[in-house]
């Protein structure tokens, strides 16, 4: 499971990237850089889920758009593939593009309202695989709405027509039109329930399998990471501040900011529960 | 007897399409220093019942109950006038989204300061002392100079904080917190469910918490009561709940916690129903 043979080229590899958002000035304030990544390095194996893991302003979602390829970093090095990948000096070609996809986190807002399901899902394949004849297309794009759990008559629906949960499955069809080896979840059930979240963790989980997907899974939930994940990075202000497979990590993690968000977080232990339940008691028969 | 008594709440909505039932039959009681945590997931009229209670709820609304008591008053038949006295002062709530929760053009100091005067008829000067001893209450940092500053100028934690010390300004009996900690981050989740607990225990107040979020029950709630689609599944104790559900939709809901995956696979809402229906 550990993401550590390094026989293989990884899918993906980050070494020190950097990323400056300049903020401008106005009126009332001066013109300031933000460094949102202060070099971070990691790298991700064929098949395997790589999860980010922080909390707001940590720099999480910077780094998911890196490597998502809509982003150009400031500094440092991006391989896909174990290829060199600079967008800022060329724009990715449909190959490349084909590679690399990305879900984000609100389905609500990632589709277009107006456009149909099915013109959603072709789209991708008009403009990087203009080759294909429409009616392959049609074809290909009907065949994904199944693998993603969706009947054909959804085809030519909107999405207003659609659940949160469903919707996250065509964004997820969506993403997987083009064949892509890397895809890149921003946070793809924080905006769901419970009971959905376990349907798409479970679907994510079948297309991982079925199409040797790796992913870059970004997250602010410890119990969905340690669910998908195969190697994590807690990131804090930009900077990695613990890299490590998951079992490694969830058994002893070594960061100070690493046990902090393992305290933080609810526990649903019944023997936690007993033990709160009996110290509220006692405080209360003290009164 | 419990502070609040509600049996069987029924909340309709007409909307374009004919009635939509949202809460249908609930009973809900807390008791006086009680946490109580409605739990359920989107759609299932959590948050209605109690907006029901607050007078939150819009025009089209037709809420209905065979008993809405709160302290041996029943809420339904108060003038507007009572209900002003009760609704903001023993009642009070807090919401999910702080920072949309505090009106932007004004200063926080102004805003909690407007309650004081308005609801406790403190002077000016009063109500700055004891607004205050509120903001150090709930834990704001530098409460002088945040007093002065505008709902942006904090983060959502520091905002989550002044509705606390907005809705604890009048010393209430019920406090109702829909979402509070669902925008916050998990460290900033834990200060504000610390700092609910605190004061529940301090003022001695009954909570009624609204949540999704299982975790959230786990660390705080007496009792619990889960909701779906409107109705009551299951109601016990925090700890029978989660030692032994009895209702296949709880039990559901608790084996779709990612932490409680056993295997490949998490088991999902729909797959528990289906199997529970053909037993």
């Amino acid at each position: 499971m550990s993401g550590s043979t390094p026989t293989t080229t990884p899918v993906v590899e980050g070494r020190a990237i950097v990323q400056d958002y300049h903020v401008p000035g106005s009126m009332f304030a001066r013109a300031k850089t933000v460094r949102a990544l202060k070099g971070v390095d990691f790298k991700v194996e064929k098949g395997k889920t790589l999860a980010i893991v922080g909390e707001s302003g940590s720099g999480k979602s910077t780094l998911a758009r890196v490597i998502a390829l809509i982003d150009a970093p400031s500094g440092g090095e991006l391989l896909i593939d174990g290829e060199k990948v600079d967008i800022s000096a060329r724009r990715p070609g449909p190959a490349m593009r084909s590679k690399v996809q990305m879900v984000f986190q609100n389905p609500y807002g990632s589709l277009n309202p107006r456009q149909k399901v099915g013109d959603v899902l072709m789209e991708p394949l008009i403009i990087n695989k203009p080759e294909i004849t429409a009616s392959e297309r049609r074809e290909r794009a009907e065949a994904m709405l199944a693998k993603v759990g969706l009947m054909p008559e959804h085809f030519n629906r909107y999405p207003h027509m659609f659940s949160g949960g469903q919707r996250q499955r065509i964004a997820i069809a969506r993403a997987l039109m083009l064949n892509p080896s890397l895809l890149v979840l921003d946070e793809p059930v924080s905006a769901l329930d419970l009971s959905v979240q376990a349907q798409v963790l479970n679907l994510l989980a079948d297309l991982q399998d079925e199409f040797a997907l790796t992913y870059v899974f970004v997250s602010h939930d410890l119990s969905v990471v340690r669910y998908i994940a195969d190697d994590v990075m807690v990131i804090s202000k930009g900077e990695a501040v613990e890299i490590g497979t998951r079992e490694a990590l969830f058994a002893d993690p070594q960061h100070a900011y690493t046990r902090q968000l393992f305290a933080a977080t609810p526990v649903t232990d019944v023997e936690a529960i007993r033990a709160r339940v009996a110290k509220r008691k006692a405080a209360k028969a003290l009164a | 007897m419990g502070l609040l008594n509600i049996r069987n709440l029924t909340v309709k909505f007409a909307t374009a399409t004919g009635s939509f039932t949202a809460v249908d039959g609930i009973d809900v009681t807390v008791d006086k220093g009680e946490v109580l945590a409605i739990v359920g997931e989107s759609g299932s009229g959590k948050s209605v019942s109690m907006l029901a209670v607050m007078g939150l709820l819009p025009d089209t609304a037709t809420i209905t109950a065979d008993e809405m008591t709160y302290d041996g008053r029943d809420i339904s038949k108060l003038s507007k006038a009572e209900r002003r006295q009760l609704i903001g002062r023993e009642i009070t709530m807090i919401f999910q989204e702080p920072i949309a929760s505090l009106n932007p053009s004004f200063t926080t100091g102004y805003q909690i300061e407007e309650v004081l005067r308005l609801n406790l008829g403190m002077s000016r000067a009063e109500a700055r002392a004891r607004a205050l001893e509120l903001f150090k209450a709930v834990g704001i940092p530098e409460p002088e100079e945040k007093l002065n500053s505008y709902p942006h100028q904090m983060s959502g934690g520091q905002c989550q904080r002044v509705m606390i010390a907005i809705a604890i300004a009048s010393q209430p009996k019920l406090l109702i917190a829909d979402e509070p900690t669902t925008a916050l981050d998990v460290t900033i989740q834990k200060q504000i469910l610390d700092l609910l607990m605190k004061l529940q225990e301090d003022y001695g107040m009954a909570l009624i918490l609204i949540t999704h979020d299982m975790g959230v029950v786990a660390e705080t709630a007496d009792r619990v009561v889960v909701q779906y689609k409107g109705k009551k599944m299951e109601e016990a104790d925090v700890l029978s709940l989660f030692e032994n559900p009895q209702n296949p939709y709880t039990r559901a809901l608790l084996s779709a916690l990612p932490e409680n995956a056993t295997g490949d696979r998490l088991p999902t809402v729909s797959d528990f129903m289906a199997l529970e229906g053909t037993k």
